[in-house]
């Protein structure tokens, strides 16, 4: 049973955790990925680390509420327990050698750069960031982007907040602004991805993508989480979740991570009215 | 006087089109009536030869005669002696090619079923004893055993009998390996497994779950955390697909996903959280025991039509003859010499076929088996909305990766010697990670293997 020490909300969808996990906490680094089963029923969900404390033993999660196992998640407080939480699993992301780098995040993906972001900051290299959401309320991690970069974009989809459009945007005003980055990487949801990559592709500039399929163990035993990348099949868990964005069959990977969409519809609104029950 | 029947008493079983509904367990077990009969079958040769034929050496006539006799308590403590997992082992070993193949009686006429009257006497032990095991006293030495399969649980229950402080590291959140995961709740209640791994647990067993050696601890820091001696006993849990056009489509399923949605995660209950696409038509491709499993779990989860497709004939399956008879009475349709070429998707990307085509049986190959080769023109599709590739795995890369001097070979398995010591000192390996996928009695007779070993090399220094 692994403890949740902090709880946050960042937004009305997107919850904050730090769980005391000690073993995870001594190893973790950015771009990998934990996997949780909220109670003994459970089913097995990865999430990207977003921080990790290893002298508190802590690792931070952050989650958008979609389904019923990140609706349960939610319902958790400080002090309670989550049944199981295993990890650090997949590669961390390269992070050596790179002076500037545009680290590019959209929603809840800015969990997942944020951290790669840091450290590239800490490493003394030039990151510039552009985080994009559809609008004011959904922000998250502004403070900390700012903190991890010298030049910081946010992008909102209804220019309620920062500057109206979209991430490929700015990304692509800086670029053509002169700046000359050895990487951009960019997290968040597929279709972002897909977008940013053809953008970058026109540029020539090398451009690692994190993917976050459907998987089950994270160890590389179910294949649940295979994608096509340069016309060759790898499993996300123990190949990636960092690859080279330029290769990756993002069509493919978006047909695949609509396979159970139905049930997990049904799920959710299940668990939401199991909850409604409990609080009447 | 032996009861001289040519026959084995029959096993009770739910009926085909009864259990073919349900995830209950099919066989259904002697009664204690039965069981004395079939002991009595048993002519108590003194040579043993049905000994010789067991992976971990239970002194399989002796244990008869206590069920003879009535004393089945006494029956399981010698079966105790020799093997960690009884329950599980009397149900899911090849006893028709060890111990039965062996059995004087099986010259004219059948064997005597020692599998069935080891399941049976692990069942009534388990239905009838309440006292906890006796804990050995410890001797001060550690080991750590990395992976909560066969292997490792036989491994790490004979150590701790001989006093080791003993830890467990399992990467699931669940003890049990290929027990939890991959073998279906009908051919091994779940409940037997944890019963086992709660006796070793009584044992002074410490079981961690949620650890992954390799990521969130490696080989080499367990060696600093004061383990004397490590046994790998990981398996061989990575899937192998056949590299055809379609097979990332949705409704394709290797068949360790399939079979762990359905058995660790429990997606065969009404309400589990782990969703499995429902289907009319399945296809399960290979021929060894997981495809059969696979196959009846699709039959039971609703599926009309199941079909196992196999390239070579049915005489050249792997799986035992009692998982493919099980299988056909449950329905299963056999599509034997055929081969898949091709998955097919409708425009929202899911399963809507598979093509094949049909094969005949060559010259033999280095397997011994006959090869076979694609018949002209002999194209055609199968009409299902899911398939299951179930043609083989090999072992996970991550311990490999993670630890210096442990020499693999080019399936990436790791090298060991016959005592299971691997190319690093202090380092054991057994089961699955080094034979490649195996039986559990295989593994539990390396995990065994080893544990001797692992002692004596402790002793040693």
């Amino acid at each position: 049973m692994y403890k949740i020490v902090t709880k946050k909300v960042l937004n009305p969808t997107v919850t904050l955790m730090e769980v005391d996990a000690p073993m995870i906490a001594a190893k973790a680094e950015p771009g990998q990925f934990i996997i949780l089963r909220v109670d003994e029923d459970g089913e097995r969900i990865p999430l990207t680390v977003a921080d990790f404390d290893r002298e508190k033993g802590t690792i931070t999660i952050i989650f958008q509420i979609v389904g019923a196992t990140t609706e349960k998640l939610n319902h958790l407080n400080e002090g309670d327990f989550i049944q199981d939480f295993v990890g650090p699993l997949g590669v961390p992301s390269h992070t050596e050698g790179l002076k500037k780098v545009a680290v590019v995040g959209g929603g809840v993906g800015c969990a997942i750069a944020y951290p790669i972001a840091k450290k590239l900051h800490g490493l003394g290299c030039e990151v510039h960031s552009i985080v994009g959401f559809r609008n004011k309320d959904l922000v998250i991690l502004e403070d900390e982007f700012k903190a991890a970069s010298s030049v910081m974009k946010m992008m909102t989809d209804d220019g309620s907040y920062g500057e109206k459009g979209l991430v490929t945007d700015a990304l692509k005003g800086l670029i053509e602004a002169g700046n000359q980055y050895d990487e951009v990487i960019a997290i968040g949801p597929l279709i972002m991805m897909k977008f940013v990559c053809k953008l970058t592709k026109e540029y020539n500039i090398k451009t690692v993508v994190s993917m976050n399929p459907i998987m089950i163990d994270g160890t590389g035993m179910c294949g649940g989480c295979r994608l096509t990348v340069g016309g060759e099949t790898k499993f996300a868990c123990v190949d990636g979740p960092d690859f080279d964005g330029h290769l990756v069959d993002f069509d493919e990977a978006m047909e695949r991570g609509s396979m159970y969409r139905e049930f997990e519809a049904r799920k959710r609104e299940e668990t939401c009215a199991l909850f409604a029950k409990e609080v009447r | 006087m032996p009861n001289m029947s040519l026959k084995k008493n029959e096993m009770p079983v739910q009926d085909a089109n009864v259990r073919n509904k349900n995830f209950s367990e099919v066989a259904l077990g002697y009664t204690e009536e039965q069981a004395v009969d079939e002991a009595e079958r048993c002519l108590n040769c003194k040579n043993k030869p049905c000994v010789g034929g067991c992976p971990v050496a239970i002194d399989i006539p002796s244990f008869i005669a206590k069920v003879k006799e009535r004393d089945f308590e006494g029956a399981y403590e010698i079966i105790a002696m020799s093997s960690s997992l009884p329950a599980v082992c009397g149900r899911v070993c090849p006893q028709e090619t060890q111990c039965e193949s062996k059995c004087v009686r099986g010259i004219k006429g059948e064997p005597v079923a020692i599998g069935r009257l080891e399941r049976f006497v692990a069942d009534w032990h388990n239905a009838h004893s309440t006292a906890a095991p006796a804990v050995p006293a410890k001797n001060g030495h550690k080991c750590a055993i990395i992976g909560a399969g066969p292997s490792g649980l036989t491994c790490a229950g004979d150590l701790a009998k001989m006093g080791y402080e003993i830890t467990v590291f399992e990467a699931l959140h669940l003890a049990g390996g290929v027990l939890v995961y991959g073998i279906p709740e009908f051919r091994l209640p779940k409940s037997i497994v944890q019963h086992e791994v709660d006796n070793l647990k009584a044992l002074g067993v410490t079981i961690d779950t949620n650890v992954v050696v390799g990521r969130t601890i490696e080989v080499d820091e367990l060696f600093e955390q004061g383990y004397e001696a490590i046994f790998i006993g990981s398996g061989a849990g990575l899937p192998r697909f056949m590299n055809i056009p379609g097979e990332n489509l949705k409704g394709v399923y290797s068949a360790n996903e399939f079979l762990t949605r359905v058995n660790l995660m429990k997606a065969y209950k009404e309400g589990s959280d782990t969703p499995i696409k429902k289907n009319s038509s399945v296809a399960v491709v290979g021929g060894g025991n997981v495809a059969m499993d696979a196959a009846r779990c699709a039959k039971r989860l609703g599926a009309e039509n199941v079909y196992i497709v196999y390239r070579r004939g049915e005489e050249e399956m792997p799986a035992r003859n009692e998982e493919i008879e099980h299988a056909k009475e449950e329905g299963i349709i056999f599509r034997t010499l055929t081969n898949p070429t091709e998955i097919l998707g409708d425009e929202h990307k899911f399963v809507k076929g598979m093509k094949c085509v049909e094969m005949e049986l060559g010259e033999p190959d280095d397997s011994g088996r006959r090869r076979p080769v694609v018949k002209a023109g002999s194209d055609f599709v199968l009409d299902v909305d899911c398939v299951v590739m179930s043609i083989g795995t090999s072992p996970n890369p991550l311990i490999r990766n993670t630890t210096k001097g442990l020499d693999t070979n080019k399936h990436g398995c790791f090298i060991a010697d016959e005592a299971g010591q691997t190319s690093r000192e202090g380092v054991f390996a057994g089961g699955d990670a080094v034979t490649g996928a195996a039986t559990v009695i295989l593994a539990m007779g390396a995990g065994k293997t080893a544990a001797k070993a692992m002692d004596e090399y402790i002793r040693s220094k």
